[in-house]
């Protein structure tokens, strides 16, 4: 089957997609998007986390010809506009929150819905919030550090602003 | 800039030397990407971004996808094999079997005794049996479950009985298979004695006797990354394989003889890697991507799933354990006595150097005057076991660490109080007889977590379920909850030991590029996670004093860096970048002192220039060097080890010892045996920490993969079946199940490794288990023998059992 949808602001075409294929094998195999990784491709581990229409799912639960029309962000749209990092981006970066970095792409999607509902989470909430995505390196300290930094200077950004 | 600018022709000689003394001190300070800063990775910003290559994510024009068809049986007769019924798929390539393979059928790290694909018997549940290659990766699936293998189910081996008594229960490996098997199903063994041994004597000596048997379930890996690579078949006849693994030169000496290829027609580069911790030491899909690649002519992917992973890779090795103690009644180790069963699985995989770990860590962090050790690695046909970080040490660390708990309330002394006193120091010697030459801080550690203040009790008015055990399925609002603390404390050692040739290499080059001078850094060393790349560089910037360093990509094109394994990566392939910079910055001072006649001893370079200690900057790097290049090829090798006698134990074994003290807090459920783990402290001496922030993520990474032995992880068998292959089942620490993990860092210098540094990736996952069993022991009065530890034990276990 055809299926035709949104990837990060540009409209993506795949052809000969068998049904059974997952919206995370489209993206890595069919349009050029490994940034979304395949850990457990059982919706235990949110390594594939992606946005779908807004809402942070695992690109490995959805099958491909569900996102039929409909609007995809990975982990390769989070940059800024003219082509940085994005705040959550560089957080991580700056944190130490990266080691092997295979788990990096869902948590930094999860931690940017994380921070649009809620810009100053208390540790609990940022527990819970991300309590859905393994890492085996970092024993989730320096996640956690990202996840602060990226807030404090959400924050600051804002009173600076007003 | 040159030696003869006018402000420094007007200086006078003494002020110039303060003078000269205070830049070179202000270009190192602001030099934060050296030696001792925390630059940020230089793989960062791809990873961050989602565009670094992970060898999952590598894509070929015209590739085939490959996978395995494994065997359901832990050990059976294999009949017949039929591979019409795949080869009939429309989209399949090739199908092939052992009869397929061009060179030797087997393959091993340390002992060829593993085939490529199974020869007549499957050995363990997984082992695979035949390759196919198709268009889609669920075709390959599709046809592999169309070939068909006609099994004679034999009734698999797998328990220490059953091995040690192949006359009734069989071999795993037939004496005719592999080796002489005198000893059966032994694949290794190793003692150790020291002092009087353990006699009746020295039992008499004793004021109080604590014996224990202890159980570690099979733990795993569980990196993220899966198993996966592309093989390119290449028009030399060779292939080029894109593969995550922990040893380049490794993989491509166990791989070419299978392929039937001279090594330097296997070229090996390094994928991006999710994680090892071990897992990636042995061989997976390298030899079957390559096989079916160099059959079809077409490059081929193989990309584990999550179960197959499972099977694809060798797990931590269970263990069973007797323990001896004796004491004086004021505190004194009189003597350790040990058995340390290794279930090793079906394959040697490293086995023997696990086993030599255990015999000769299994007493600790402890001057003990009298040692009994024997540990030994049985084949079974439960899966394979080999390398995981700890290696060998962890499950020795839960035995002795449990008996000191013991030991200490037999005599009513402070648990801490009793490890300080029977701590090791710096000059004592191991029960291998080998001097311990380096800083052993073992005391100062135990003494330095018990001070780090404790986390604030639990405060019933708090509402937030989350902080309890069973969190958000709201199992309890504090009632039946029992705080308890355990202490702990461990050792490991760095490097490979008893007598390995043990080396890395490293290439480094500085050149001019945009008038600005470069290193460019080039070594085999697989970067897994740990940093290692961060650290290369900042090795450079230090000895060369520049900022701009270019990591080249890891490969065969260079000779070996050893392993990603055994701690040792900093200090091996770490030492080759400082011995290969080193002799770059001696052959540009030399080209110095010849065109510009300089004399003084003091030169070294910073900031971009050639700087005298006593007159300050001489030239810059750029003008001296112009349009050549430097360029120097060093291999780094840490000091000799010698084996260990196989009945005595004793030898020069080790490199060198990593020790790290931890503090557990948690709570317990009583009722529901629910654990939630608090707080997790650690310290550690860490020689020099090259890197602060990667050094604190290793052990706050380590310390995290000891909470999941303790309390959550194991692979569950049956007969010699894995259970939960699936993150669903198989269960690894969530961030809601790892608490906050404080860390304080000691740096001793170890006067023989590079920079003083110590290695750091293994110590906390050998120490932090026993803390948290320690603490759960606190709160619930159980004796909790086995890790790791489940909610049944703690509702059904009755407090004072053994």
């Amino acid at each position: 089957m055809r299926v035709t949808f949104t990837a990060n602001g540009r409209p993506v075409e795949a052809d000969d997609v068998w049904e059974g294929e997952s919206l995370l094998h489209v993206l890595r195999e069919r349009v050029g998007l490994p940034g979304s990784k395949n850990a457990c491709e059982q919706g235990e581990c949110g390594s594939c986390t992606v946005y779908l229409d807004g809402v942070p799912v695992c690109a490995c639960l959805v099958a491909a010809g569900q996102v039929q029309d409909r609007e995809v962000r990975t982990v390769e749209g989070l940059g800024t506009e003219d082509g940085g990092l994005g705040p959550v981006q560089q957080a991580f970066l700056d944190a130490g929150a990266v080691q092997c970095g295979f788990c990096t792409p869902g948590l930094l999607v999860q931690t940017d819905a994380l921070l649009a509902r809620d810009p100053q989470p208390s540790d609990a909430d940022i527990r819970e919030a991300l309590s859905g995505n393994l890492c085996r390196c970092t024993g989730y300290e320096k996640i956690m550090d990202a996840v602060r930094l990226a807030s404090a200077r959400a924050c600051a950004g804002r009173a600076v602003t007003e | 800039m040159n030696a003869r600018t006018p402000r420094e022709r007007r200086t006078p000689r003494a002020q110039r030397t303060v003078q000269g003394q205070k830049n070179l001190q202000a270009i190192r300070q602001s030099n934060r990407h050296g030696v001792g800063g925390s630059p940020l990775r230089p793989d960062g910003v791809l990873k961050v971004r989602g565009e670094f290559a992970y060898s999952s994510d590598l894509w070929h024009e015209d590739m085939l996808w490959g996978t395995a068809l494994r065997s359901p049986h832990p050990r059976a007769n294999i009949l017949s094999v039929d591979v019409s019924g795949a080869l009939a798929v429309p989209g399949v390539f090739a199908v092939l079997t052992h009869e397929d393979i061009p060179g030797s059928k087997y393959y091993g790290l340390d002992v060829p005794d593993q085939p490529a694909l199974a020869i007549d018997k499957v050995r363990y549940q997984g082992e695979p049996v035949a390759l196919v290659a198709a268009d889609h990766p669920e075709t390959a699936r599709r046809a592999a479950r169309r070939i068909e293998v006609e099994y004679e189910v034999l009734t698999p081996i797998v328990t220490e009985e059953q091995c040690l008594d192949p006359r009734t229960y069989g071999y795993v490996h037939e004496p005719h298979e592999y080796r002489s098997h005198a000893h059966g199903n032994i694949c290794h063994e190793q003692r150790v004695v020291c002092g009087l041994g353990v006699t009746d004597e020295v039992r008499a000596r004793a004021d109080v006797v604590v014996r224990g048997t202890y159980e570690v379930g099979m733990q795993d890996q569980a990196f993220l990354g899966p198993e996966s690579g592309l093989a390119v078949p290449a028009e030399d006849g060779g292939v080029d394989l894109y593969i995550a693994t922990q040893w380049l030169h490794a993989d491509r000496r166990q791989m070419a003889p299978v392929l039937g290829l001279p090594e330097e027609k296997v070229r090996l580069t390094l994928a991006g890697v999710g994680g090892a911790f071990g897992g990636r030491e042995d061989l997976s899909m390298q030899i079957h991507a390559c096989l079916l690649a160099l059959r079809t002519g077409r490059p081929v992917k193989i990309v584990y799933s999550r179960d197959e992973s499972f099977f694809g890779h060798v797990h931590r090795h269970p263990a069973r354990m007797t323990y001896e103690h004796g004491a004086t009644r004021d505190g004194r180790l009189v003597y350790a006595d040990a058995r340390i069963v290794l279930d090793g699985g079906a394959y040697a995989s490293t086995s023997p150097a696990v086993v030599g770990n255990a015999a000769s860590l299994g007493h600790g962090p402890y001057a003990i005057p009298n040692v009994r050790m024997h540990a030994l690695a049985l084949y079974s046909n439960n899966p394979s076991c080999g390398a995981m970080r700890g290696f060998g040490a962890v499950q020795a660390a839960f035995g002795y660490e449990s008996q000191m708990d013991r030991l200490a309330a037999e005599l009513g002394m402070d648990p801490v109080e009793f490890r300080r006193i029977n701590a090791v120091r710096q000059g004592d010697r191991m029960p291998t007889g080998q001097e311990i030459d380096a800083p052993a801080p073992v005391a100062e550690l135990l003494r330095r977590v018990k001070d780090m203040p404790l986390p604030p009790p639990l405060d019933p008015d708090d509402p937030d379920v989350r902080r309890l055990p069973g969190a958000l399925s709201n199992t309890s609002h504090g009632e039946g909850i029992v705080r308890g603390v355990g202490y702990s404390v461990g050792i490991k050692n760095v490097g490979f030991s008893e007598g390995f040739d043990d080396y890395s290499t490293a290439r480094v080059r500085l050149e001019v590029i945009g008038g600005e001078p470069v290193a460019l850094v080039h070594t085999a060393m697989a970067e897994v996670g740990q940093g290692g790349v961060t650290v290369h560089a900042q090795i450079a910037r230090t000895e060369l004093g520049v900022e701009q360093v270019t990591i080249q990509p890891a490969d065969t094109g260079i000779g070996s860096a050893g392993s990603t394994s055994a701690s040792r990566q900093t200090y091996m392939t770490g030492g080759a970048v400082k011995l290969a910079a080193e002799a770059v910055r001696r052959a540009l001072i030399e080209r110095g002192r010849r065109r510009y006649g300089w004399t003084g001893q003091d030169l070294t370079l910073a900031g971009g220039k050639v700087v005298s200690a006593a007159a300050g900057p001489l030239v810059a790097v750029a003008d001296l060097l112009g349009d050549d290049a430097i360029e120097v090829t060093r291999e780094f090798r840490h000091r000799p080890t010698t084996p260990f006698d196989r009945e005595t134990g004793q030898g020069v074994g080790h490199v060198q010892y990593s020790f790290c003290a931890n503090r557990a807090v948690v709570d317990v459920d009583v009722e529901l045996g629910l654990v939630k783990v608090v707080e997790l402290s650690a310290v550690q001496d860490v020689g020099k920490a090259l890197n602060p922030l990667a050094v604190v993520g290793q052990i706050q990474g380590g310390c995290t993969q000891a909470l999941g032995l303790a309390v959550m992880e194991e692979i569950v068998l049956r007969d010699g079946k894995v259970r939960n292959a699936s993150f669903t089942d198989y269960l690894i620490p969530t961030i809601l199940d790892t608490p906050p993990i404080p860390v304080e860092l000691l740096e001793l210098p170890d006067p023989h490794a590079p920079y003083g540094l110590r290695g750091v990736g293994e110590a906390p996952t050998v120490s932090a288990t026993p803390s948290i069993v320690a603490a759960i022991r606190a709160a619930t009065g159980l004796a909790l023998n086995r890790i790791p530890v489940r909610p049944e034990h703690l509702t059904t276990e009755r407090p004072g059992g053994r």
